[in-house]
Parts: structure tokens; sequence; C-alpha cells
């Protein structure tokens, strides 16, 4: 026996496998990824720490010990009947207009507004993705149908119809979940129905069809996981910008009613006490800021996380991490990373809203 | 009791045809035309792809039938018209003596678990996001033939069966070589225990050590399972080693068909006889003793055919008569009944076409 021949066999040997060999998952590999990306890994940490503040607002409330909707008229307001500042009298962050707890009233307001963020863009995507697999599988008349919807959906304006809901209905939880998930869907629809059209040509699909299977199973089995990356990636920069719409619509006195707070309809009583109580603006605001940007940072990394190749492309320009730049790249690069282009979008219309509200 | 006997006289008829028993698939001149439909505000159909126009063939049970001819001559149309998977124009599929012609897809699912198919591109041909197991698993999955631990058992087998670690069934096609992939793709072909496989260029993508394995393993299949194939190929030498009989294919007609022996040695039409001499050989004596036949121009397109024989414009042989008026499928004197020629003038025993061309061309 040559020395050869033994090495050989000992390394077979080796490479026979005790155990059931595990492949990699696309999650998996992404999760690896994701968690050496620190800024992702602190928008995660940030998203937990505002769900559990969220979460804690009772305990918070009965910890400070003012209800939410209790206003303190006497310790709560000042001489002048307008808020006190924070640290005053035991309210950490000050009072509202009419006296009550700011921290206690931010803690719930972070309930509704996370509580819509998640609701909507859940909704929004089931929908979306169910939309979009159907007009981009089954095409013709249904698809020329869909994308007519698609795009009257985009194009619809949202303040128009959430004013004329409101004053018809009285403005509610409801409205505002059933007003931006319609608003929100359209987008993933889109990106699905491209997705899709170019998808169902693969010959796996054919191979699918070959052995039987029915026109949903391949949808949802076969072409479903194929785009589901894509959408996670669009639906975590959806979450923001929900909660920006919500406090959009709160703020203009459209979203949720008096007198459970939400972020939106707390800056809106704040307007005209922005002079003598800055932190009545400030600390709602922050809130909403940091909870936005966490998801959006949260969503970049996802979508680095997603794609292997701008990852390998950025290894040694990590830190630069502008929008511009990645732009300008994956237009030289090529259609692979048109995809990332794409799912840019919805930071556009993020920060369109957002510049909408600051006027 | 009149409809009964009407019946039963046309599943007579239909029995009688293929009295013999050995026939699994019977085609009837087939024809698959897709619309071209043109721009504007309403679309029109403006044209029709004749992608296959009137194609009869039959396969014998357990044998193998070649199907060659250029990029865009309809095999590929064919074989899926054959599987069911786009609606044909008009003609008729009989497989395993049931008209299986145009079936809706729930009166096709029983049909589906008889004939598999087996794509060209293993990379193509799996979906990357799902782990092997699942692959392979899908068809039982589909009928509902074996669940949970069962199911797994017969991948599992199935895996072994062709040439695979069944250890790896956790794996993502991704973590294999493509002869591997084409693998999964066979296990997940013979799942069903199909009685037709389709072979839709089954090895073309694949290295040429590669590719004698996965045929070897096609083979083996055959003779262990009782499968007959369709094959599709464009590779000539592959296309004789495996096949009983061989149909060659041209702008969506049947040039020439029979038993491999006979379309290989004694090749009647031209447009087989250049084909063959542009495979490779090799030995090279015998290469350099080839003369190729240089056929001049493009395959024309098939939205609008040529007049008569669709391969006149082409063919060095061609006379006034093959512009004018179709050639008839029909055995040539001095063929057996096997053997079909569509040509007026059929290539003769030692006669040099190639020498021809280039007469033509000058």
């Amino acid at each position: 026996m040559s020395i050869t021949e033994v090495q050989f066999q000992a390394t077979s040997i080796e490479d026979a496998p005790a155990v059931a060999i595990q492949g990699r998952s696309q999650w998996q590999l992404t999760w690896r990824r994701l968690r050496n990306d620190k800024v992702a890994i602190a928008s995660i940490v940030v998203i937990l720490l505002m769900i559990a503040f969220a979460l804690a607002a009772p305990l918070i409330a009965a910890a400070v010990g003012h209800p939410v909707d209790q206003a303190y008229t006497l310790k709560g307001e000042n001489s002048f009947g307008n808020p006190v500042g924070p640290g005053t009298n035991g309210f950490l962050l000050g009072t509202d207009y009419i006296g009550r707890d700011l921290l206690v009233r931010i803690a719930y307001g972070a309930r509704i507004s996370l509580f819509v963020g998640i609701v909507t863009t859940a909704l929004a995507t089931i929908a979306g993705v169910t939309l979009g697999l159907v007009a981009g599988y089954f095409g013709g008349v249904v698809d020329a149908v869909l994308a007519r919807v698609f795009d009257a959906a985009l194009a619809f304006p949202f303040i128009v119809l959430a004013l004329a809901l409101a004053s018809v209905f009285h403005p509610s939880l409801a409205i505002v979940i059933g007003v931006i998930t319609f608003f929100s869907w359209a987008g993933i629809s889109r990106i699905v129905r491209g997705q899709t059209l170019s998808l169902k040509e693969k010959e796996y699909i054919e191979a699918a069809r070959s052995l039987g299977a029915g026109p949903w199973r391949i949808m949802f089995l076969d072409i479903l996981p194929n785009v589901l990356g894509p959408v996670l990636v669009l639906a975590t920069l959806y979450i923001p910008t929900a909660v920006v719409f919500e406090a959009t619509l709160s703020f203009l006195g459209i979203g949720i009613p008096e007198p459970a707070p939400s972020w939106g309809n707390i800056l809106g009583e704040a307007q005209s006490f922005y002079a003598v109580a800055w932190w009545y603006v400030v600390f709602p605001a922050a809130a909403l800021l940091i909870t936005t940007l966490a998801f959006n940072l949260l969503g970049d990394g996802v979508r680095d996380a997603m794609d292997p190749r701008t990852e390998r492309l950025f290894a040694g320009v990590k830190s630069e991490r502008s929008k511009k730049n990645k732009r300008k790249i994956g237009k030289g690069i090529g259609p692979d990373l048109a995809q990332a282009v794409l799912v840019g979008e919805p930071n556009v219309d993020q920060s369109g809203s957002a510049t909408g509200e600051e006027g | 009791m009149s409809d009964q006997l009407i019946s039963q006289a046309s599943s007579a008829s239909d029995a009688s045809a293929d009295a013999d028993g050995d026939t699994l698939v019977r085609v009837e001149n087939l024809v698959k035309h897709f619309p071209v439909r043109g721009g504007g505000l309403i679309s029109r159909t403006v044209g029709q792809v004749q992608a296959v126009d009137g194609i009869s063939l039959t396969i014998k049970r357990g044998q193998t039938l070649g199907l060659v001819g250029e990029t865009g001559c309809g095999k590929s149309t064919l074989a899926r018209c054959i599987a069911g998977l786009i609606p044909i124009t008009s003609g008729k599929v009989i497989f395993d003596g049931r008209d299986i012609t145009n079936l809706s897809r729930r009166a096709m699912q029983p049909v589906r678990r008889e004939i598999q198919m087996i794509f060209q591109d293993p990379y193509g041909a799996l979906n990357p996001r799902r782990r092997v197991g699942s692959i392979i698993g899908e068809p039982f999955a589909i009928h509902g033939t074996a669940t949970g631990a069962e199911r797994k058992r017969e991948v599992q087998e199935l895996m072994e069966r062709v040439g695979l670690n069944p250890e790896h069934f956790n794996r993502f096609p991704a973590e294999f070589s493509g002869g591997q992939r084409q693998r999964i793709g066979v296990a997940r072909a013979l799942a069903l225990r199909p009685k037709l496989i389709i072979c839709d260029e089954p090895v073309s993508a694949l290295d040429v050590s590669i590719q004698a394995q996965v045929l070897n393993l096609l083979s083996d299949l055959q003779r262990d399972f009782g499968l007959s194939y369709l094959f599709i190929a464009h590779d000539l030498e592959v296309v004789r080693h495996v096949s009983d009989a061989v149909t060659v294919m041209y702008l969506g007609k049947v040039a020439e068909s029979g038993p491999g022996d006979q379309v290989y040695e004694h090749t009647r039409h031209p447009y087989s006889a250049a084909l063959l001499s542009a495979a490779p050989a090799a030995d090279p004596d015998a290469a350099a003793a080839r003369q190729r036949i240089i056929l001049t121009g493009d395959v024309p397109s098939p939205i609008n055919p040529p007049s008569g024989c669709r391969f006149h414009p082409r063919c060095p042989k061609a006379q006034e008569l093959c512009g004018t008026t179709e050639p008839a499928l029909e055995s040539k004197a001095g063929d057996p009944s096997t053997h079909l020629t569509a040509c007026h003038f059929p290539v003769e025993a030692g006669e040099n076409l190639a020498a021809a061309g280039r007469k033509d061309q000058q």
C-alpha cells in the first residue's frame, strides 16, 4: 500500500459524516452577516428597548404613581397654567397642557405607535405579497387589472382620504390602521409582482408543474421563499414609515382620538406650547426619531446582509454607509444590485413625509 | 346502448392501434402555434410561431426515442406538449392507451405520476431556497403518497439509488456540483415510478466526464425500472449512444425518423446528413477524412416558414419541386418500413453532398 493510498483512505474516513449534514439556509447565512454588523445590532437593541418601554407602560405609571389620563391641575401646572418642566413635582419628563405626566403618556404612546407600525406592516405585507404573487403568476387579464389597482393605490392622495374618512366616521385606531395599510400594500405588491414575473419562467417552476403542483402551491412554496428576502427588507423599512404615518395623522387630529396618547397627537398638542415647554416637543419627537431611525438602520443592515455581494464589495469601505454612495455603485454594477436600489424607495417616501410633517 | 357500443368501438380502435402492446406514447399530427401579438392599444394576433407543425411519433415501452435538431426547431416545445405543460393547438397525444390531449389540471393529475421530466439546466431546475430532501420529496407531498418518516426514507432511498450521499438530504442545491444536481433532478423524476421520462437535453450543460456518468445512470434506471425515455439533445453521439430510435426535426417538422442505425448509417435526408457531418469525431483521422456539409444561411423564422419543403432554401440538393410541394414523410425505396424520410430527393449511398454544396456556392 503506497503512502498516497493510505492518505487517501485517511481523508475519506475523515470525510465520512457520522450525522446528517445540515446545509446552511439563506436565513442562517443572513443572520451570521447581520450579527457582525454593529449598527444593525445596536438598532435591534434600541428597538427591543423601545418595545420593552411600551410593554412596561402600566408599570411605569404605577411606579411614578401617575395614571395615564390623570390631569394634575395643581402640581402638574405652574402658576400661569402652563406645563411644568422635567423633574418638577415628581414629573420626570414634565407634564402636558392639562398637567398629565408626559413620561407615562409617551410610554403609552409607544404602544400605539409600535402597534400601528407592526400591525399595518404585517397586514400590508400579507396583502401585498398575495396580490403581487397572484398578479405576477397568473398574468394576463388578472395582472392587467391588479397592476392598475396597484397604480391607483399608489397615486391616491392619502391625506384627503384620511380626512374624508375621519369626517364621515369618528377618528379611530381601526381607521388609522386601515388607511395606512391601504397605502402600504401596493408598493410591496409591485416588487413581488416583478420578481414573480421573472421567477415563474425558471425551470424549477416548470418542474413543479410537471410534478402536478397547483398554482397556489407553486406561488407559496416555490416562488414565495425566493421573494421573501426583498420583502423582508421592504417590511423592515415600512415599519418606520407607518409609525411616521400614524404620527402625521394623529398630529393633524385625524388619527388616534383623545384622550388616548400617541406620539403624533402629543406633538399636535405641543404646537402651542413649544415656546414655554420645550420638553413637551422634544421628548415625544425624540422617541419618534429614535424609533424610526433604528428601524431604518436595521433595514439597511438586513439589506446588506441579504445580498452577500454588496457586503464583499464594501468589505474594505464599511464606514461608507452613505446611501448616495451605495446607489452610485449599484448603478455601475448592473441589474443584480438594482434590487437593492429598488428596495431603497421607502426611504425616500419616509424622508418625504417626515419633511411634510415639519412644514 | 348505442352510446356504449360507440364508446366500446372507439376504445377498441385506440387499442387496436396499439395492439402490439409495446407502444407507450403515440403522438398524432401534433401542432403547436404560439400567437404573435402586435403592439398598439388593443393587442391583436399578427402571426403564429409555428413551433411544432404536424409531428407524429411513437415511443415504445422500455425504449428510448432520441430527438435531435437545431436550437429553435421545436424539440423542447414538443416535449412540453407531450408532458401536458402547455396546451396543444391541434393533434393528439395518446399515452398508455389514453387520450391525454389538453386534459384539465385535475384530470391530468394521475397522468403526471407517469410522465416526468429531467431538465437541461441543473442549476435552474432546482429551487435554490429548498433543501434537497424537500425537492426530492415534493412529488410525494403533491400526490400524498408518503408522509413524515416514510417520505424521508423514500427520499433517502432515491438519493442512494441515483448515487448521492443520503446524508446530504438537508443540504441546499448550491452545495452540489452540476452532475450531482442533475442526479437530484433524476431522483425527483424517479420518485413516482413513472413510465416515461422526458429528458430535455439532460447532459448538455454537464462536463463530458460527468455526461457519461449521468448517461450510465439513466440507462441503469431504464433497465431496472423498465422506463421509456424521450431523449432530446443536440449532441448526435450522445443520442446515438442512448437511443433505440431517432427522430430528426427541422423547423417544427420531422425530417427523418427511424431506428438509430438506419438514421446514422443510411442517412437519407440532406439535413440529417449535414447535421451528422458537423458532429465532432473523436478520431482525428476520421475527422480529417470527413467532408463537412456546410449549410448556407440561417434557420428561417418559424413565423414565416418557407413554402414546400422547409429545408429547401438551405438544401444543397434543392430543386424547383422542393419550393412548391411539401414532401411526405414516407419510407424511401430500399429502406425498411420503419425508416421514414421527408424528402423529394433523398441522399443515395455514396453521394457526396459536401461537393454539391460547394459547387452551389461558387
